[in-house]
């Protein structure tokens, strides 16, 4: 028995790391892919040189981060397999369609664009070279689109039938894909990675001005991305507040496990800001709350009622402290995106977005903040859904392939040693390119490939250089 | 007779992916594995020249596993779990390999190490597969609906045969795509390394064939029973065929030749494996039906499948055509 535990135990724990450092480069690139279409577009629209360079600027960290994206999510789609047996076997016919449906529209649409993208600019001439571009940001968001309807019906499952051998048979898949949760986590996740992106643009705008390199592109980009900023964080806010109240309707024991409620409240429940929930006396340590705050935000009414953990057996609860804690993260650097947002809009207003130091310094600060909130958020949202792969369906200690402990932990040391090598190195990399400032006529991705001259005329076509005929 | 079902089609889908990754990521792993043949400039434009495609070949893996998971979901978890340390291995290696292709250029002081990287990711990625080959053929204890082995089982000679003879061939699709693409000294190096890696790749495959029939019964009879020998007999036939024309080929020097003789060796490869396999995905105990997704998950995909595949395929094209011809180094412009 505690060995069959502790294989599931080393099994999450390898799922989770490698899902949350894979998080981080699909966060980044669904942003930043939409952004160098943006700039692309503005380039080909006022032909300011300026954008050009930003263009290329950025698609030299975008390639890096692509890249280090498209490796480790090839590690998930095996992992399914080899650490959850159980779970591919019993619910492979209704998730394994929509991963397939990934791939076919979106894996290969930015892997096939991808390298024109990169290294096509002087072959294929602005607008094809703009719709590679195009289809590449695209791409990222029909990935979303579907890896995102998986998740969501493992939170909220519907629109399947259940076989006499266990098999989750999917009835009809339009309900199947619009579960009730999946539109909210779609629009969060999705303005989530766009603040990530902006978050991370604007930290990298804010040093080179607080380095005293105020030329174009900096003040460009910085002043773009403050401008996102201003835009998606209270759009996020209101966005994160709906899923909540989605979260409440089908899923009340993730909200008790965030709100720290381990009692109901029959009138009007406090809202916990801080504490340390104490799973095993079922309260919170050390708490600091606000009356009937909870239930206000929550149900809108200051004295509606509101169950705990008490009305839930134990058995059924997920890991509160972990829930609870990675919830107020989020929460917190959402609401200083906030103020960023709020500050650099005054600072605009008064003609100051290049000169207030503190801004920049809070801008660079928050820079990571982006990336710190999503994994915060995926945690809140993964764990809160424990001890169910399939909410309510699925226990995840029964979804787990019959596996030997240490044939996990090696395999879980193995990751997390190269995870850290390698995407050490390739984050040290980007930080190498944002250390520099974006500069006129930025070289492209690197020396790319080239064709021999005088083979086709499209390369010199498009290069100018118009050939006699 | 093939009976003309939902699973047949799906199995058939799914051997395409596989056939188009192993040559696709087949040439690229292959010259990762060739890596250390090359000296600075070479190795510049032999990355510069799969730099624009490896990632939508690696795609093809996804797809692969991605689509048995969907199609095949109990042979999904069988097998991967019963091949678990190859298939780790192979992750990590992608990982090496797959972040070389940028990290490589981003310092050069780092330059060396990230081209070790390439070239034993490579050569650990081609190796785990042909094992995970090997394992499969085999044979995969199961036990209810789960893999009922113990932790070493896919580690035999036979495994490590098919993962050194896969080696050998990725580094045959390496050279010859070398030959297509490249020119001077380059092109010169790889005449050669195709003419001892055909050899060895050759060799592997008559190898993997002769030993394959002697693990157990049932594939001695699908290859040699009266009268499907008749039909069984072509691909060893066909086989020697395209070696000899290979080696025709090399001693021509053609350009596209020698390529597609290594694509049509690896298609015989796999028609070879299904002929051993078929209808089963583990071998005597997991047939395509046993395993096989609800009819509503098969019949949803194949509308995909169908519709985008073409779309994929197309526009995949576009991609090698915008880079089509030699791929000169960087100082030519």
């Amino acid at each position: 028995m505690f060995e069959a535990f502790d294989a599931t135990l080393l099994a999450r724990l390898q799922f989770a790391f490698t899902v949350s450092f894979h998080f981080i480069f699909p966060s980044f690139t669904i942003g930043l892919a939409s952004y160098l279409a943006v700039l692309e577009a503005l380039w080909l629209w006022t032909g300011r040189a300026v954008y050009l360079d930003l263009f290329k600027y950025w698609l030299k960290i975008f390639a890096l981060v692509f890249g280090m994206g498209v490796v480790s999510g090839i590690v998930m789609s095996y992992q399914f397999g080899t650490n959850w047996s159980v779970f591919s076997d019993k619910a492979g016919s209704v998730i394994g369609p929509l991963m397939a449906y990934e791939v076919l529209t979106a894996f290969f649409l930015e892997a096939g664009f991808l390298g024109v993208m990169l290294f096509g600019m002087n072959r294929v001439g602005k607008g094809l070279h703009f719709t590679a571009t195009l289809a590449v940001a695209v791409g990222t968001f029909i990935s979303a689109f579907w890896i995102l309807a998986a998740n969501s019906w493992m939170q909220t499952p519907v629109g399947h039938a259940v076989a006499p051998n266990g098999q989750f048979v999917p009835v009809d898949w339009l309900t199947i894909i619009f579960n009730p949760s999946f539109p909210y986590r779609l629009v969060h996740t999705v303005l989530a990675a766009y603040l990530t992106t902006a978050l991370a643009v604007g930290g990298v705008g804010a040093w080179h001005l607080l380095a005293g390199r105020k030329t174009e592109g900096t003040r460009v980009m910085f002043s773009m991305a403050m401008g996102m900023i201003a835009v998606t964080a209270p759009i996020q806010i209101l966005a994160g507040d709906q899923h909540g109240l989605n979260t409440l309707e089908h899923q009340p024991a993730k909200v008790m496990a965030i709100e720290g409620h381990f009692q109901s409240h029959p009138d009007g429940a406090p809202l916990v800001l801080f504490g340390w929930p104490d799973m095993k006396d079922a309260k919170v340590l050390y708490e600091i709350s606000v009356p009937k705050l909870s239930s206000l935000i929550l149900k809108h009414s200051l004295d509606a009622p509101l169950k705990g953990l008490d009305t839930v057996a134990r058995s059924d609860w997920p890991p509160v402290p972990v829930v609870f804690w990675s919830f107020r993260v989020m929460v917190g650097l959402g609401l200083l995106m906030l103020l960023l947002g709020l500050w650099s809009l005054l600072a605009r207003v008064r003609h100051k977005l290049y000169d207030w130091p503190w801004l920049h310094r809070l801008a660079l600060v928050m820079g990571p903040a982006g990336f710190v909130a999503v994994i915060a958020g995926w945690v809140t949202t993964e764990v809160g859904r424990q001890p169910y792969t399939v909410y309510g369906l699925l226990r995840t200690a029964q979804s787990v392939s019959p596996l030997q402990a240490p044939a996990v932990a090696t395999s879980l040391l193995a990751f997390i040693a190269v995870y850290f090598i390698v995407f050490g190195a390739g984050i040290l990399y980007v930080l190498h390119l944002m250390a520099s400032p974006p500069q006129e006529a930025e070289p492209g991705p690197r020396p790319g490939p080239q064709r021999a001259a005088g083979i086709t005329p499209a390369a010199a076509v498009a290069s100018g250089e118009r050939s006699t005929p | 007779m093939i009976p003309i079902d939902l699973p047949t089609i799906w199995a058939f889908i799914i051997a395409f992916a596989v056939l188009a990754y192993v040559v696709m990521d087949g040439f690229d792993l292959g010259i990762g594995i060739l890596f250390p043949a090359f000296e600075d400039r070479e190795r510049d434009r032999a990355m510069n020249s799969i730099a624009p495609v490896w990632d939508g070949n690696e795609t093809w893996l996804v797809l692969g596993g991605g689509g048995l998971m969907a199609a095949f979901p109990m042979a999904y978890g069988v097998i991967f779990s019963a091949l678990y340390t190859p298939i780790v291995a192979m992750l990590l290696a992608l990982i090496f390999r797959g972040v070389a292709f940028e990290f490589r250029w981003r310092k050069a002081e780092h330059r060396k190490y990230w081209d070790i990287a390439f070239t034993l990711g490579s050569v650990v990625a081609a190796l785990a597969q042909g094992i995970t080959l090997g394992g499969l053929l085999q044979g995969i204890a199961v036990n209810g609906r789960s893999y009922g082995g113990g932790w070493w089982d896919w580690l035999t000679p036979f495994s490590v045969a098919v993962g050194v003879a896969l080696v050998c061939g990725y580094a045959l699709l390496g050279a010859t795509w070398l030959i297509m693409k490249s020119e001077g000294s380059l092109l010169d190096r790889c005449y050669p390394l195709a003419q001892r890696f055909a050899v060895a790749t050759i060799a592997g495959m008559a190898i993997v064939s002769a030993w394959t029939p002697f693990l157990a019964n049932d594939y001695y009879r699908r290859w040699f029973a009266w009268p499907q020998v008749l039909f069984t007999a072509q691909v060893p036939l066909l086989v020697a065929i395209a070696s000899v024309g290979f080696f025709f080929a090399l001693r021509h020097r053609r350009s596209y030749w020698p390529f597609l003789i290594a694509l049509a060796l690896f298609a015989l490869g796999l028609i070879g494996l299904g002929i051993s396999l078929y209808p089963y995905v583990v071998p005597r105990s997991i047939t395509i039906w046993d395993a096989a997704a609800p009819t509503q998950s098969l019949v949803f995909m194949l509308v995909g499948a169908a519709i985008m595949v073409p779309i994929i395929l197309a526009y995949t094209g576009y991609a090698y055509w915008v880079f089509r011809g030699k791929t000169a180094d960087e100082g030519y412009h």
